[in-house]
């Protein structure tokens, strides 16, 4: 078994045990889980925004128009598409494989896989420094074409990919390994091809599983501080992301406008954690209409 | 390794040609911050005066050119200015837009950083050391770089002072006072930071020098000036902050520059200077990285913009930044804002940088040795 | 088949690998000496722990979020399941500057403890604190699908059988999750044990008492002292994998005995 001993939800089950425990015992667990996202989440996120919003909308939105931190956020934007793409891409061909075939050192694989989430992001930056810096394996092959890899964009997106490499696959494992290879089979005795199979069966049957993925992915990736911290140079308004960006303005005694800009990263996440929400939420009324059919 | 000539001067002839070049060249792209508003202005004005002048000042500029300056902390405010004026300098002698990109960290990271590949033009760091690493280890500099610019490479100079809360409730005068129990002291940590660095050594001088100093009661004063810090922060801006926006401590070892920034940016009702009774010289260099500058064909004005520091100019904007300028007469102008002070250098007390890290902050070196004890 | 391996060998492998090559090549002796000097023992030891606390703290805290959002129908639920993701997103250096905000002597939070004679900020309740905010979201997505996924007829069957809840919860609920419940255990063990950016603020950093075995790597690099850095990643290196394998394998182990019951 991997250590993504996990199956994705598909659609919430109807809360028909809900009553099991009694009411004081629920409204107790309720409240310890509500006190306790709000004391280590809530609480910390609404600050950003109160330190964001210290001195006005009108300093908030001039904030986050500084040039800089514009081109700090195209960075992170171009950053976080091509890892979660990168990622993307591989973890629906490594579930695929993984889940679908038999074959030794099948557990080795899977935990070779997880290794990045158990890296310390200092040592995630430093590894590529070691590959691709001056001093690197590669290093003077590189810079003999004249291609840079640390301290550039590049870089940033190799160190981004590493720590979120594991999030899309670990998703998609457990639920391509739900659902078995019976449909696939039926399907391709049916005289489907291979790619028919794969967009008209496996795909849809894993749809939740990728966009979860998706979802962790792009968020860890926005957010990555160490590993890109390392490999980034800090170059202002070329190689910094928003997270660097925001330490910058921190040290530069621009504490409103640090904040401003983080307060965009909590933003951006929340929307894709809502546009899951919205997509399951189309998905089980198309569901229910269905049936109801 | 062969040394280079001198290149202050040495690099005239490529400045004719980049000169030359510049004349030669078409006009460049119009300039960056122009609002709608002034542009539109200016294309009515340019239909009422007939068809399609262009406008005024009709550029003898070159292709733009671009620098890298990787710096340390707290010179942020003193670049962004520096920049700027050095741009219009140079706009003004050879017609080309140059735009100087900054990277900012701790001293010995953005080192670190050169040596694993950053194509800095220039360097601008806390300490001689860090540059030296970069001589040794990637060898993109000659070891003398120390002697190719005036006064040790240093434009300007700065030097360590306390910081105290309003009304200096613990009576800090000098640095007996910051070992003291019941003194609380924030500095940051010497293994990260360059700041911090200069804040041990200048402690331990100070010790060094009472009558009766002595390695050993200079060790022993260091480590019972640390037994009152609570918190080492892994930067000079770090601690800073720590003092002024956490609350924690009674004094703040630091940089005379970054006294005086926290007293204008945060309130000169909250904090004090004090200035301690000797302290040491500290001399932040600056260096042109050759093999980067000669790759990227930026040595005239990677080494234009570093002699700019030193003119009338570049210095005025150092001391209005609250470093200590090298010209006399600037330091003349600034004097009210710079106080006498007894100063020492590193050379004199601890035989240079190389020496001073490996013996205090090297593995097992005497900072290393204030936290084995128990 | 053999793009998945290319790309592992391309992400993760081939990077690992020169970390490991560049702490072999400094030998067996230069290697102990980098990284079990008494400061970096000190880290370890204090890492470890702290990893280990927050691990806990969100293994129990983590199981009642996940819980009552499986199970539990109450208002503002769809706020408390997204803010369970924000810690991933939200840049670590930043949730270092916002905890040190309110956990610092002077913050709103900080001075309550304070009067309780609590010092979170810059001692290593603080760090268990700045651990705990970055582990969130693992325990909880373990947990949560696994939950949701459970079958409710073996739970009707037991209480139809007589069970009391207590002993359904015991006996029925727990073990089935208690895979999933490990795994996000030990990643959140894991995220605790390399995280940098949101410690370093709220820490203190202070040799032998505060300082984590990643500041310490921070360190020697800016020293230029690469073997030594790469000789404490590699330690930590290991005791993550070494976790994450006996992780594996209790899993393994459970799955087993669940098959066999």
């Amino acid at each position: 078994m991997s250590l993504s001993h996990q199956a994705v939800h598909v659609f919430p089950l109807p809360v028909s045990r809900a009553g099991a425990e009694s009411s004081a015992v629920r409204r107790v667990l309720v409240f310890v889980a509500v006190s306790f996202v709000a004391l280590f989440v809530a609480v910390p996120v609404a600050a950003v925004f109160a330190e964001g919003l210290r001195r006005g909308a009108g300093a908030y939105f001039a904030a986050l128009r500084q040039p800089e931190t514009l081109s700090a956020l195209w960075l992170t934007g171009v950053t976080t598409v091509s890892a979660v793409l990168a990622n993307l891409l591989f973890g629906l061909a490594a579930a695929w494989a993984v889940s679908k075939f038999a074959f030794r050192g099948k557990n080795l694989l899977l935990t070779l896989m997880d290794l990045p989430l158990a890296v310390s992001p200092v040592v995630a930056g430093l590894v590529f420094v070691l590959l691709y810096g001056k001093q690197g394996w590669f290093g003077p092959i590189l810079s003999e074409h004249g291609l840079k890899v640390i301290f550039a964009p590049p870089g940033i997106i190799l160190a981004t990919i590493f720590v979120t490499f594991p999030l899309v696959v670990r998703e998609l494992v457990p639920v391509m390994e739900a659902c078995g290879t019976e449909q696939e089979e039926a399907a391709l005795l049916l005289g489907a091809t291979g790619w028919q199979v794969f967009w008209r069966v496996t795909l849809p049957n894993v749809k939740w599983g990728i966009v979860y993925g998706v979802i962790l992915c792009s968020a860890r990736a926005m957010g990555e501080f160490g590993a890109v911290s390392v490999v980034s140079g800090h170059i202002r308004g070329v190689t910094n992301t928003l997270p660097l960006h925001v330490e910058i303005l921190y040290n530069e005694y621009q504490f409103q406008a640090a904040f401003a800009a983080a307060s965009v990263l909590t933003i951006l996440s929340l929307l894709a954690v809502a546009s899951r929400h919205v997509a399951e939420w189309r998905a089980k009324s198309a569901e229910t209409s269905r049936k109801d059919r | 390794m062969t040394t280079r000539p001198a290149s202050i001067h040495g690099a005239s002839i490529h400045e004719l040609v980049t000169a030359a070049r510049a004349v030669a060249a078409p006009a460049p792209r119009p300039a960056r911050r122009t609002s709608l508003a002034s542009t539109r202005g200016q294309i009515a004005l340019a239909l009422a005066l007939g068809l399609g002048t262009a406008p005024a000042s009709p550029a003898l500029g070159a292709e733009p050119a671009k620098l890298l300056n990787v710096s340390y902390d707290p010179t942020r405010e003193l670049y962004a200015d520096v920049n700027a004026a050095f741009a219009r300098s140079w706009k003004a002698r050879t017609g080309q837009d140059v735009t100087i990109n900054q990277s900012h960290g701790g001293s010995g990271k953005q080192a670190r950083s050169v040596i694993d590949g950053l194509e800095a033009d220039v360097v601008t760091l806390a300490l001689a050391y860090d540059i030296d690493a970069i001589a040794e280890k990637a060898k993109l500099l000659p070891a003398d770089w120390q002697r190719r610019l005036p006064h040790n490479s240093s434009p300007y100079t700065s030097t360590i002072v306390f910081v105290v809360r309003k009304g200096n409730p613990k009576k800090v005068r000098d640095w007996d006072d910051l070992v003291r129990p019941g003194v609380s002291v924030i500095t940051p940590n010497p293994k990260t930071s360059g700041g911090a660095r200069w804040n041990y050594l200048a402690a331990w001088g100070y010790a060094l020098r009472r009558p009766g100093g002595s390695e050993a009661t200079a060790r022993n004063f260091v480590a019972k000036l640390f037994k009152n810090v609570p918190v080492l922060d892994t930067g000079a801006r770090g601690s800073t902050t720590t003092f002024s926006e956490r609350g924690l401590g009674d004094v703040l070892i630091a940089w005379e520059n970054e006294a005086f920034l926290l007293s204008r940016e945060v309130g000169k009702e909250r904090f004090e200077i004090v200035l301690p009774s000797v302290s040491i010289l500290a001399e932040p260099p600056v260096a042109v990285v050759d093999v980067n500058a000669d790759k990227k064909k930026t040595r005239a004005l990677a080494t234009a913009y570093l002699e700019f520091l030193y003119t009338e100019a570049g210095q005025e904007i150092a001391a209005k930044h609250f470093y200590r300028p090298r010209s006399a007469a600037v330091a003349a102008k600034f004097a009210s804002q710079f106080p006498k002070l007894s100063l020492f250098s590193i050379d004199e007390f601890f035989g240079g940088w190389q020496k001073a890290q490996k013996t205090h902050f090297g593995d097992g070196g005497t900072f290393d040795q204030i936290y084995q004890v128990k | 088949m053999g793009l998945t391996l290319g790309y592992l060998a391309f992400i993760v492998i081939l990077p690992l690998s020169a970390l490991v090559l560049k702490a072999a090549a400094m030998g067996p002796a230069a290697f102990a000496a980098a990284a079990t000097s008494p400061r970096v023992m000190a880290s370890y030891s204090l890492s470890l722990k702290t990893a280990v606390l927050a691990a806990l703290v969100n293994g129990v805290f983590g199981f009642v979020v996940a819980w009552v959002l499986v199970r539990y129908p109450f208002p503002g639920k769809k706020v408390v399941d997204a803010l369970v993701d924000l810690p991933l997103a939200l840049p670590t250096a930043v949730a270092g500057i916002v905890l040190t905000t309110l956990y610092a002597p002077g913050g709103w939070a900080g001075k309550a403890l304070l009067a309780l004679g609590v010092h979170v900020a810059f001692a290593p309740a603080g760090i268990v604190v700045a651990l705990v905010f970055v582990g969130i979201p693992f325990v909880v997505r373990s947990v949560q699908p696994v939950l949701e996924n459970l079958e409710a007829d073996v739970e009707e069957a037991a209480a139809s059988l007589g069970a009391d809840r207590l002993q359904i919860f015991l006996r029925v609920v727990l073990p089935s999750l208690l895979p999933a419940w490990l795994t996000g255990l030990a990643l959140a063990f894991a995220r605790g044990l390399g995280e940098y950016g949101s410690v370093v603020f709220i820490a203190g950093n202070l040799p032998m008492k505060t300082e984590i075995a990643p500041l310490l790597i921070m360190t020697k690099l800016d020293q230029y002292d690469y073997e030594g850095a790469t000789a404490i990643a590699v330690v930590l290196l290991a005791v993550a994998v070494t976790f994450l394998l006996f992780i594996n394998g209790l899993q393994r182990l459970s799955s087993r005995r669940g098959a066999a019951v």
